[in-house]
């Protein structure tokens, strides 16, 4: 929060403006307007998401994909968000009243608390915590627990072994996850985002190359996208976890998927492809072309493969990634420790 | 951050923190218990922030709510969901004599301990570094790396722990 009031950073001209309040008050007021901006930010983001995804995978799977509202079918995410909250929304019987309301809440909820610490300009960062990285590895975890709440209070039997498995996939993956972000961590001798993003003068991308992979890997898989999409494997689990959630409370579901997936995307142009680093074009363009290119490979990856069975995502998480990414961390401490000459 | 916000927050926390320990320990439906425990653990990490411990803090959240509270959740799950999650039995008595003997011992320490409270603004080294330095012990004489710092007792740990891993998976194969 310092960061926006401290000068030469993008609040302070408009700090200086308010600096007859009292400090509280205008600590309280960027508060409110950094919260605000990153949740305008999100809203964009998904809107273009969801047009882009089906517009994306439509010509990858030779057809035209939404074409009828609007120019080009622009219009469909807003179409379909209108649908969806007129839709009827019901709770089971014999459902967990409280926790089934509570669990799409608590899902949304860290997806967009992490996006506090990402830098998306040289001057735009909400909080640029010491421990960044780690924070969004911290906050991150907590998702899991919508989608076990979501699965038991549902009373379903496909819901709740739609939970079971997602825990089980994502505490699997979230090792390697946070092994291949220490590589970087190792060469950048820091936590901070910030810093992170300035240290690049070449891409992590270039010297952490395994890494990025074993990154994009885990990432997907986090996010519970095909073809780690065992979570909701519609032919064998009707829709996982949220099997019994109709209307704005589904859609509350889908966004945080969506949110989710913008958060890894962001954090792997931020850790791996230098972030607002770049030539000639101002910072903000080359964050969100970053964070484009990322997404993009998402997509592809999800109209390229088709989806892995439950035990050999298990196998592949533990007896494959896992091993690779430790390899990968301890070649990337010794080589830092010989280049650094102390040992 | 000012005084008075941080007094706040310590009190909104504490709180939170106490109505959602007693909740574990009173509601009767076991899910809801593991929720309670979730909301605790978050709880006590707004408390290390609020103390400016913000690697505790996070590491708190990763950890407590992160891992441990979802083993907790994950095992709950197998009750079959909500009609049958209120479990009952008689292990009040001894349930009570454990928490009081426990309660006992931790408030002996807390008054027998002397809490040297350092109130000067000195710049705080950060945890990670703390942290290796009392695993490593001082940072150049690498012979003095077992002798100094608790890099024995650290992996003395680690060792057990692989024991209890492969004792799980002896215990839960099935030939």
């Amino acid at each position: 929060m310092e960061y926006i009031l401290d000068p030469g950073k993008i609040g302070a001209p408009l700090a200086e403006l308010l600096n007859f309040l009292p400090s509280w008050v205008v600590y309280l007021f960027f508060a409110v307007l950094g919260a605000g901006l990153v949740i305008g930010f999100i809203t964009v983001c998904l809107l273009i998401e969801m047009y882009a995804e089906r517009k994306v995978i439509g010509r990858m799977q030779v057809r035209y994909g939404p074409n009828r509202v609007g120019w080009h079918g622009v219009l469909q995410p807003v179409a379909d968000a209108i649908k969806i909250m007129t839709k009827e929304s019901f709770v089971p019987t014999g459902a967990d009243k409280f926790v089934f309301n509570l669990a799409p809440v608590i899902s949304f909820a860290p997806a967009v608390a992490v996006f506090a610490v990402f830098p998306f300009t040289p001057s735009l960062v909400f909080a640029d915590l010491n421990i960044g990285v780690l924070y969004f590895i911290a906050i991150s975890s907590l998702g899991v627990i919508g989608c076990v709440m979501a699965g038991w209070s549902s009373n379903n039997k496909y819901s709740l072994l739609g939970a079971m498995r997602s825990v089980a996939q994502m505490v699997s993956y979230e090792v390697p996850l946070v092994l291949s972000l220490l590589g970087v961590l190792i060469i950048a001798g820091t936590m901070q985002m910030g810093k992170i993003v300035e240290g690049q003068t070449i891409p992590y991308i270039v010297l952490q190359p395994l890494g990025f992979l074993i990154y994009v890997i885990a990432a997907v898989s986090e996010t519970g996208r095909s073809p780690f999409d065992l979570l909701e494997a519609e032919s064998e689990l009707v829709a996982g976890f949220h099997t019994e959630y109709s209307g704005m409370k589904f859609a509350v579901f889908y966004l945080a998927e969506y949110t989710h997936m913008l958060a890894v995307a962001v954090i792997g142009a931020t850790i791996f492809l230098a972030g607002w680093q770049g030539p000639i074009l101002p910072p903000w363009m080359w964050f969100i072309g970053k964070v484009a290119v990322m997404f993009f490979l998402f997509l592809w990856l999800r109209a390229t493969l088709p989806r892995f069975r439950v035990d050999q995502l298990m196998g592949f998480g533990w007896k494959f990634l896992l091993p690779v990414a430790l390899a990968n961390v301890f070649v990337t401490a010794l080589i830092v420790l010989l280049v650094s000459g102390q040992a | 951050m000012s005084n008075a916000g941080v007094t706040i927050a310590f009190y909104v926390l504490a709180v939170v923190v106490l109505g959602s320990t007693i909740s574990v320990v009173t509601v009767r439906n076991v899910f809801h218990a593991a929720l309670y425990l979730v909301l605790s653990f978050i709880g006590v990490a707004g408390l290390y922030i609020t103390l400016s411990a913000d690697f505790v803090a996070a590491v708190q959240i990763l950890i407590y709510a992160g891992a441990v509270a979802i083993l907790f959740v994950f095992a709950v799950m197998l009750t079959h969901g909500p009609e049958q999650a209120s479990q009952n039995n008689r292990l009040r008595a001894p349930a009570f004599f454990v928490a009081a003997l426990l309660f006992a011992t931790l408030a002996m320490v807390m008054v027998n301990t002397t809490w040297s409270v350092n109130m000067i603004d000195a710049p705080v080294t950060d945890t990670p570094t703390k942290i290796a330095e009392l695993l490593l012990g001082s940072r150049n004489a690498a012979g003095e790396l077992l002798s100094s710092g608790f890099v024995l007792p650290f992996e003395v740990a680690s060792v057990l722990l692989l024991a209890a891993m492969v004792g799980a998976i002896v215990v839960a194969r099935e030939d």
